[in-house]
Formats: structure tokens, C-alpha cells, sequence
């Protein structure tokens, strides 16, 4: 980390988006992780992500549960409101805030411990309710703010810092979040900003759960020869399956492509994903075919990474549970409690 | 041999097997004493299970009101071979055992002080019905009409009562007021007067509602605007999440739109369910969970956190026997220091401790109120006794001139015009601080919820000083609930004394019969009965006024008077337990035998001489 305060001042020329604000409004605080930890990047990308949509800063609620990455949170978006909650339990604490008020963008950002360990009851069962949010996991499989401990995403064989070899088999938790209903489903490396940036505006504006698994070495504890999870072995190991390229509905849609490399995929509010192919047997619409794609290239020892699912017809809980258009945090007495006449006709029924 | 006589003052207990329909025969007898307008408590004491094992229901009728359970059995219904034996046993010397003769029992299964009345309904009801089904279900409606003609029950009562639960449903009411019949008949020709319990009408029962604890906080979160549930399935506290999303449906859906005004989320375990409503309340909206025991125990870290960040929580927790699984089917108040202390670190929770379904219905809604003025947990404490059983009680009461009391939340228009904004600054010196709900404004009020320590503008802190004036705050803002949560309510004794008693909750029927009988006896005795935690000015009052002061309660560590001894200072040589946990409900007996017991060894002389019933 460093002990430099950000200079307040911004410079002038700074551009502004559509809604009249620069990318350093965007900004939270001075990280407090070390020097070069992926989740960093990662913050840079979602601040960039939420800049380019022209969200207002404030609309957003940012929700962790607890560890290096559950920190992030307080690093980006300086005027929303942040919620650090519990290990594990991030999950269910966005899909309350959700319930409350379904105005608002949920970003909830946490770790392969906080989800794969500790939470993976409540990150299984978020996926399959369909909570309209945004999930990251800052996977570096290994417990950072404890001091390197195996996380369940850890590869099985893979080596600690002190030369430990995890002898369990990892949790993949993109291959997970697909047989559990998610309806966006990508994976990314914090050191590819040009492949993370896009993912993140698709995700955010998906309208049910989404959730990208963001491989994102830890400088500290894991990221030595025999870890998995390093740049190092990451970039090597990397194989796209597609560019992407993500405009929301009010933006006018170019059309310069080539045939047979790039497909558009329309969303439900309109907005158009673009999706660039490297591979173009990939269909990302076909979530058995992701599931094993995934599991291919996992025997081969690559990463597979890109978006790897979109369901376009996706719906979220609240019309699951078909509520109201106006957020229930809004509703007062007059629409919430059914008065003392009623009540006169229940105590009747009860005689 | 004696003969028990009694006209609307009685125990009639109905031994069943779970799951042979017998539950809503049962009902049906119970609720046309109400019809006649004599009072009745019943009670269902049931095994965690859904069919076969054996379940009872037991109907006290007590023309004087007396909702608690009496303890003994007048009349035994004896419908279940597996527990014919234990049965038998509790039926009082000169008690009535009522029992299907079809198939002749031995002399010696049976017991030569009681008196035995023997009706052959299964051969009655294999005669009329084919379907075997039918031959179980219809067995229970006869038997109520015969025991209709024994205890001289106006059969309209009970015909007018079958055809309201019928009502659209002409196929089944036809059938039931014909079984019905038949037994009735069958008793008038011939087992005339052959029990000595009677019905008379009377003019008890007023404009007094029937209802069970849980359903009515489950109406009474609707009347106190949550928006958002979120629940567990468990043993006794289910019916109380149903019943609210129920009234939510008939209650809650746009007109128009035919949308709902309400969520209620099945979580998949209690961590989850109050993760959600801690995240709603944060957020804004009303939201409570309703569990038991072992779920609050599941729930202690977000108390914690919601406590520590202050987030409004509701938890509705409907006490069972622990620990552990203990006891799923049987009444404890055995969660109160796991509720009032809980989670890890220094904390305090407030606790409210319902009588009955009418306060159940109004501490739901004011628990509401006091979790969003105080931003904090705030548990309703009822529990099986209460939640599980109908209950005849006062009609609920509702102004329409109520708002909501949503505390203290900044407005877009305060932070605009400059309102200083600290979410944990205390401005106004009653411990409780502002706070801004999550996209207020655009560039002010935002601020970082977290478990850990912070300064009075939200910020990580962990320095001494800071963390300090923290807890501090937490404090005061513990004091400031005194004055909110309801009052204790104080009863006198005639005459000065200086011995007292304490008692909560699902307590109060039992305990009020008992004071009846004391009053009777001329033993002075001043009652206050608790209503909430922490305790106001007005319990520290009543202790320091007493020499002696008994606390009754339904738990075996007295854990209602370690939390008095430990938050009042009190000393605890004076403080008495009185304790009653063996899953079964608290009764007048048991309290008289108590009481009675160590106030003649405090040398308490009754001003007449009596002895406890």
C-alpha cells in the first residue's frame, strides 16, 4: 500500500460521461493491499466500467463479506454506499438490500475464500434465486489477509509459499455458477483489462445474477512457480474464447464488422453485447456446452476465459416473486398497512 | 365411586394418532363451548412428526377464563391404543374415560375408580361408510357428537361451526353434520347421563377473538409495515412466516397491477434468512425473520454486525425446549440470555415478551417501529405455548392515525441544505445516531457499513478512544430504549407486603389464576409482569420495594433472574426462582405449590387460613 494521499485536485481536461461526471469521481479510497495485488486492477476496472455506463455513482451499492477482496469495496466508487458485511454471507445481505430497493446497481465483490469456502451455501443459492447483482470473485486461491493459506479454488498439486501441496481438488466456481441457474457467466484475469472492462458493463447490465470469476493473483502468497493462480502461469495459460465488446441501449450501434468473426447479441433492455470471436465453434448461449468447454480446457491445464454464458431471456427475483415496480423501501403505511376496518372484519372472522 | 360433577369447569383431554384428522374434530369441539359463550384454552401437545406417533389436544373449559393449562384430566377421549395405558393414569379419581368399544378390552386394562363410557364407533362407522379413509375421518366427528350429547353442548353450535367451515363446500357438509348426527344420537338413546361434565350457556367469551401467537404476529408484521421476510423453516416457529405471507396475499397485492407489496424469501438456512433482513433494513425497508431457538443460535454472528453497524433487525423468536434439538414440540423461555446478550463481544439486544396472541400481534408491529428508531435488533419473545396453540383473547386494535415511527434516516434535502451528517455522531445526545439510506445523494451521505471499528463518520478506527465512545454510545442509546419499549405492568395486593413476584410472558394466564386463588387464600402478594429488555426504572422500583421477590419462569437456570440480578444490581439472596421446564406449560397449581411452599418457610402468614387448590 501506499502512504501518498490522493491529490484532490483533477485535472481539467479530465473527460466527463454522459451523466457529467469524470472517471476520478469514480475513485474511493487509497488501497490499503500491497503493491501490485490483482484485486487493484480489478477496482480500476470496475471504476472504468461504471464511468463508461454512465451510472451515477450513487445508484450503485457495493456489498463484500470479509478478506483481501471483501476490502476492495472502500478502494473504488467514494460516494456509494459500501456494506463490508460478514465472512461468507455477502450473498444474502445483497439480496436483501435488493429487496428493499430495486433501484439501485448491486455490486457485490468478494474472494475464492469468502465464496467458495466460507459462503459457497449462499453464493450457490443467490445464483439460483436470480438476484438482479453483480458478483465478482478476486480468485487468487489462497487466503491473503490470514497469510496464505489453501482457499478451495487452490488447484489440486499446486504449491503454497512454504511448499505445502494442496492434495484437495479445486472448486470451479464458473463451472458451479452455471449449473446453479446464473444467467451471465464469464472469466476473466485481472491483468486484462481490455477483456475485464467490457465483461463488467455486460455483467452490470444483465438483468438477473451475474458472475465473473476474476483470476487475480495475490503478490504476497501466491504468486511463485508451482502456484496456479500467478501472472506468470495465468498469461500463459490463458485461452480467450471471445472478445467482447458491450454498448448499453441508448448508445447508436456501429456496424463494422467482419462476417463470421463478430456476433451481436441483443439484450433484453435493448443494449447490444458484441461478442469478437477467437474461437467460433464458441457458443455462449448453450450453458451445457460452457459447462464442458470449461472442464476441456481445465484438463488441459489453460484457463478458459471470456464470457462464457448469457441467457437473454433472464429475470431476476422480484419478478420471481412479482412485486411491485416502486422499490418496497418507498412504500409507506397508506400502501402497507391495510387499517383498522380491515381489521374490525379479521377480528370477526376470529369470533 | 366418586363422580366428578362440574358445569363449565373442566379438562377434556383427546388422545389421537397423529395424522388420522383428528385435529379439526378436535377444534370443532373446543370452539362450541365458545359458541355457548364459555370460554376455553386448548392445547395441542404433538410429537415432531407428521403421521403415525402419538399427539394430543387438550381442552380446558373454564367458565372463569382461565387460559393457562389447569394440569389432570376430567375426561380422557382415549382414541389411541399406543398410549391407552398412560392414558388411563392421568384421568383424575372419579374422572370419565371415553373409548371405542367395538372390540372388547379385558377387565384389567382398565381402572376400577373411574368411570368408564364406551361407544362402539368403529363398528358405527364401518356400517355407514365403504371408504376406508372415510371410516377414520368420520369416526372423529362422530365421537364429538356424542360427547355433544353427554356434556349437554347445544349440537346447533356445533352444526352452525361445520357448516362455516364448509361453507362452498356442500359435498363435505352434508356428511359431516350426518356423522355428527349419528353420534349424537347414538348417545341420547343410550349413554344418557352418563358423564357428569356439563355445558351450560353462559356470557364469558364477550367480543374475544380465537386465535394462535403466531398467526397474529404474522398479522401484526403486516400491520407494522415489513415489507421484506425472510425465514427458515422450524418447529414452532413456521406458521408465523406462513400466516404473514398469507394475510400478504389477501391483503398486500395491488389492485391494480396485481403485483405484491411485500417479498418473502424461504432462505436456505437462518444464516441466510437474517443476512437478507439485515440487508433490506439497511436498505430501508421493514424486514424481520421469525425462528426458534436453534436458529437464533445459527443467527449470532449478523446480530453482532447488525447491533455493531446498527441495522433495524426484526427477530421474532418462538421458544421451544433446547438445547440442541431438545425438545421441537414442547414450550421453553429458554432463550433469553442467548437473545439478550447476543453474539460475540459486548452487546445488548433488546427483547420484548408477549402474553399472548393480542400482544404477539401488537409487539410485532412496535418491535417494527423500535428496530427502526433505534437501529438495532430488536427480538419478539414469544414462544410454542403461545405461538402454536388458539388462544381466546382481546380483539386486535389498530389506529389509522399510526405512522410508522422510521427514526432517524437524513433526507436528500437535509444533506443539501448542509445538515451535518456523521453516521455515528450522536447529535442529539440519546446514544442514537443518524443514518442515510443507500442512493440518497449524489455526493453526500454515502458512507462504509462494516463489522469493524470505526470513528463517528464511519471511517476505520481501531484507536482506543474511538472504539471507546463507540460502546459508550451503544450505551446510552440501551438507555434510551428503557423509555420506548412497553411498561412493565405492576399489580398490588391489598395490603403492603414485602414479598413480591416476577413473571413474563406466556406465563401470565397461569399466573393470574394463581393470584386469583392467593387473593382468595388472603396471602399478599404484589405481582409485576415484564414486558421488555432492558428493564425500566419501573422493575428496578419493584425489586428494591421487596424484601423477597420470586421470579417464575419456564427454563432451569433461571435465566430472567440472572439477567436482573446481573443488569440491576441486585442482590441475588433475595431473588427466588420459581422454575417450570419440563416442555409442558406453566400451571396455576404448580405456581400455588411454589409459592405457598416457601412463603410459609419465609413466615408469611395468610391473613385467612386456606390451603392451595
Amino acid at each position: 500500500m501506499t502512504y501518498l494521499t490522493k491529490p484532490r485536485l483533477h485535472h481539467p481536461t479530465l473527460p466527463v460521461n454522459k451523466v457529467g461526471y469524470t472517471r476520478r469521481d469514480y475513485e474511493g479510497k487509497v488501497s490499503t493491499l500491497c503493491a501490485g495485488c490483482g484485486h487493484d486492477s480489478i477496482s480500476a476496472a470496475i471504476i472504468q466500467a461504471c464511468w463508461e455506463l454512465n451510472i451515477e455513482p450513487h445508484r450503485v451499492a457495493k456489498l463484500s463479506g470479509i478478506g483481501c477482496s471483501s476490502k476492495t469495496p472502500d478502494y473504488f466508487l467514494g460516494n456509494s454506499h459500501g456494506f463490508n458485511s460478514v465472512h461468507g454471507r455477502m450473498p444474502s445481505v445483497a439480496t436483501g438490500a435488493n429487496l428493499a430497493n430495486r433501484d439501485l446497481v448491486y455490486l457485490g465483490v468478494s474472494g475464492d475464500g469468502d465464496s467458495a469456502s466460507i459462503g459457497i451455501g449462499q453464493f450457490a443459492h443467490v445464483m439460483r434465486r436470480g438476484v438482479n447483482m453483480t458478483y465478482i470473485v478476486e480468485n487468487n486461491g489462497v487466503y491473503g489477509l490470514t497469510k496464505g493459506q489453501f482457499s478451495a479454488t487452490a488447484d489440486q498439486g499446486s504449491k503454497s509459499k512454504r511448499g505445502i501441496v494442496n492434495s484437495d481438488s479445486p472448486i470451479d466456481m464458473a463451472s458451479l455458477a452455471l449449473q446453479l441457474g446464473a444467467t451471465f457467466v464469464a472469466r476473466s484475469f485481472s491483468g486484462d483489462k481490455k477483456q475485464l472492462v467490457p465483461l463488467i458493463k455486460a455483467a452490470i447490465s444483465h438483468p438477473g445474477a451475474s458472475f465473473i470469476d476474476v483470476i487475480s493473483p495475490c503478490v504476497a502468497f501466491n504468486n511463485h512457480p508451482g502456484s496456479t493462480k500467478s501472472y506468470d502461469y495465468v498469461r500463459e495459460h490463458n485461452d480467450s474464447v471471445n472478445r467482447l465488446d458491450f454498448w448499453p441501449s441508448r448508445d447508436a450501434i456501429s456496424v463494422d464488422y467482419a462476417e463470421g468473426e463478430v456476433i451481436d447479441v441483443p439484450q433484453h433492455d435493448g443494449s447490444i453485447m458484441r461478442l469478437r470471436k477467437t474461437r467460433p465453434e464458441y457458443d455462449p448461449t448453450d450453458r451445457l456446452k460452457a459447462i464442458d468447454q470449461i472442464g476441456q480446457h481445465h484438463a488441459r491445464g489453460e484457463v478458459l476465459t471470456g464470457l462464457l454464458y448469457l441467457d437473454r431471456e433472464a429475470e431476476d427475483l422480484h419478478v420471481h416473486l412479482n412485486t411491485v415496480s416502486v422499490s418496497l423501501n418507498k412504500l409507506t403505511a397508506r400502501e402497507l398497512c391495510p387499517g383498522a376496518a380491515v381489521l374490525e372484519h379479521i377480528n370477526a372472522s376470529l369470533r | 365411586m366418586k363422580r366428578i360433577e362440574a358445569i363449565n369447569d373442566f379438562v377434556v383431554k383427546f388422545a389421537n394418532v397423529n395424522g388420522s384428522g383428528s385435529a379439526s374434530a378436535n377444534e370443532l369441539f373446543a370452539k362450541s363451548f365458545l359458541r355457548m359463550g364459555i370460554p376455553v384454552s386448548p392445547r395441542n401437545i404433538f410429537p415432531s412428526n407428521i403421521q403415525g406417533l402419538p399427539t394430543w389436544y387438550e381442552v380446558r373449559v373454564t367458565e372463569k377464563g382461565y387460559l393457562g393449562r389447569r394440569g389432570g384430566v376430567d375426561l380422557m377421549v382415549a382414541m389411541n391404543p399406543q398410549t391407552w395405558a398412560a392414558d388411563l393414569q392421568e384421568i383424575e379419581p372419579g374422572g370419565y374415560l371415553f373409548y371405542d368399544n367395538t372390540k372388547p378390552l379385558p377387565q384389567s386394562r382398565f381402572r376400577d375408580d373411574i368411570h368408564i363410557v364406551g361407544i362402539p364407533l368403529t363398528q358405527i362407522c364401518n356400517s355407514s361408510y365403504t371408504d376406508a379413509r372415510e371410516r377414520q375421518l368420520f369416526k372423529n366427528i362422530v365421537y364429538v357428537g356424542a360427547l355433544s350429547s353427554l356434556m349437554e353442548i347445544d349440537p346447533k353450535a356445533t352444526t352452525e361451526l361445520i357448516g362455516e367451515q364448509y361453507k362452498g363446500k356442500e359435498k363435505l357438509l352434508k356428511p359431516n353434520v350426518n356423522a355428527f348426527e349419528m353420534g349424537f344420537n347414538y348417545a341420547q338413546e343410550n349413554l344418557k347421563g352418563q358423564i357428569g361434565l356439563k355445558a351450560r350457556r353462559a356470557d364469558r367469551v364477550g367480543n374475544k377473538i380465537f386465535i394462535d401467537g403466531n398467526t397474529a404476529a404474522g398479522l401484526g408484521c403486516v400491520y407494522g409495515g415489513a415489507s421484506v421476510c425472510a425465514w427458515y423453516p422450524i418447529t414452532p416457529s413456521s406458521s408465523l412466516a406462513e400466516a404473514f405471507q398469507k394475510y400478504c396475499q389477501k391483503l398486500r397485492v395491488d389492485k391494480e397491477t396485481g403485483k405484491n407489496r411485500f417479498a418473502v424469501v424461504q432462505a436456505e438456512d437462518e444464516l441466510a434468512s437474517i443476512g437478507m433482513v439485515t440487508g433490506a433494513g439497511w436498505n430501508g425497508a421493514r424486514a424481520f425473520t421469525s425462528t426458534s431457538g436453534p436458529g437464533v443460535s445459527l443467527m449470532q454472528e449478523f446480530i453482532g454486525l447488525a447491533y455493531f453497524a446498527e441495522i433495524p433487525v426484526t427477530i421474532i423468536d418462538v421458544q421451544r425446549g433446547g438445547p440442541s434439538t431438545g425438545m421441537p414440540t414442547r414450550t421453553q423461555q429458554s432463550d433469553v440470555l442467548l437473545c439478550a446478550y447476543a453474539s460475540h463481544g459486548d452487546t445488548k439486544h433488546v427483547l420484548l415478551f408477549p402474553e399472548d396472541p393480542t400482544e404477539c400481534f401488537e409487539f410485532a408491529a412496535t418491535a417494527l417501529d423500535l428496530a427502526d428508531r433505534l437501529q438495532t435488533p430488536v427480538f419478539v419473545m414469544t414462544d410454542l405455548d403461545i405461538g402454536m396453540n388458539t388462544r381466546l383473547c382481546e380483539p386486535f386494535k389498530w389506529e389509522d392515525s399510526r405512522e410508522y415511527d422510521i427514526g432517524k434516516v437524513m433526507t436528500a434535502e437535509e444533506l443539501e441544505a448542509g445538515k451535518e451528517f456523521g453516521r455515528y455522531l450522536d447529535v442529539d445526545g440519546d446514544g442514537i445516531p443518524y443514518r442515510t439510506l443507500p442512493g440518497t445523494h449524489p455526493t453526500k451521505g454515502s458512507y462504509f457499513t462494516r463489522g469493524t471499528t470505526k470513528d463517528h463518520y464511519a471511517r476505520y478506527s481501531e484507536q482506543g478512544p474511538d472504539y471507546v465512545d463507540n460502546m459508550r454510545r451503544l450505551l446510552r442509546k440501551f438507555e434510551t430504549a428503557k423509555e420506548l419499549v412497553p411498561q412493565p405492568i405492576v399489580r398490588r395486593a391489598k395490603q403492603k407486603t414485602r414479598i413480591g413476584a416476577v413473571y413474563f410472558g406466556s406465563t401470565s394466564p397461569s399466573m393470574n389464576e394463581a393470584m386469583d386463588t392467593l387473593d382468595e387464600q388472603g396471602v399478599m402478594l404484589d405481582t409485576i409482569r415484564i414486558r421488555a429488555f432492558p428493564f425500566g426504572e419501573a422493575v428496578a422500583e419493584f425489586i428494591a420495594e421487596h424484601d423477597q421477590v420470586f421470579v417464575i419462569e419456564q427454563n432451569r437456570d433461571a435465566q430472567m433472574r440472572s439477567l436482573l440480578v446481573n443488569e440491576l444490581n441486585v442482590d441475588p439472596a433475595k431473588m427466588m426462582a420459581v422454575l417450570h421446564y419440563d416442555g409442558t406449560p406453566i400451571t396455576a397449581r404448580f405456581i400455588l405449590q411454589e409459592v405457598s411452599e416457601r412463603m410459609s418457610l419465609l413466615n408469611v402468614k395468610p391473613l385467612k387460613k386456606g390451603k392451595a387448590a
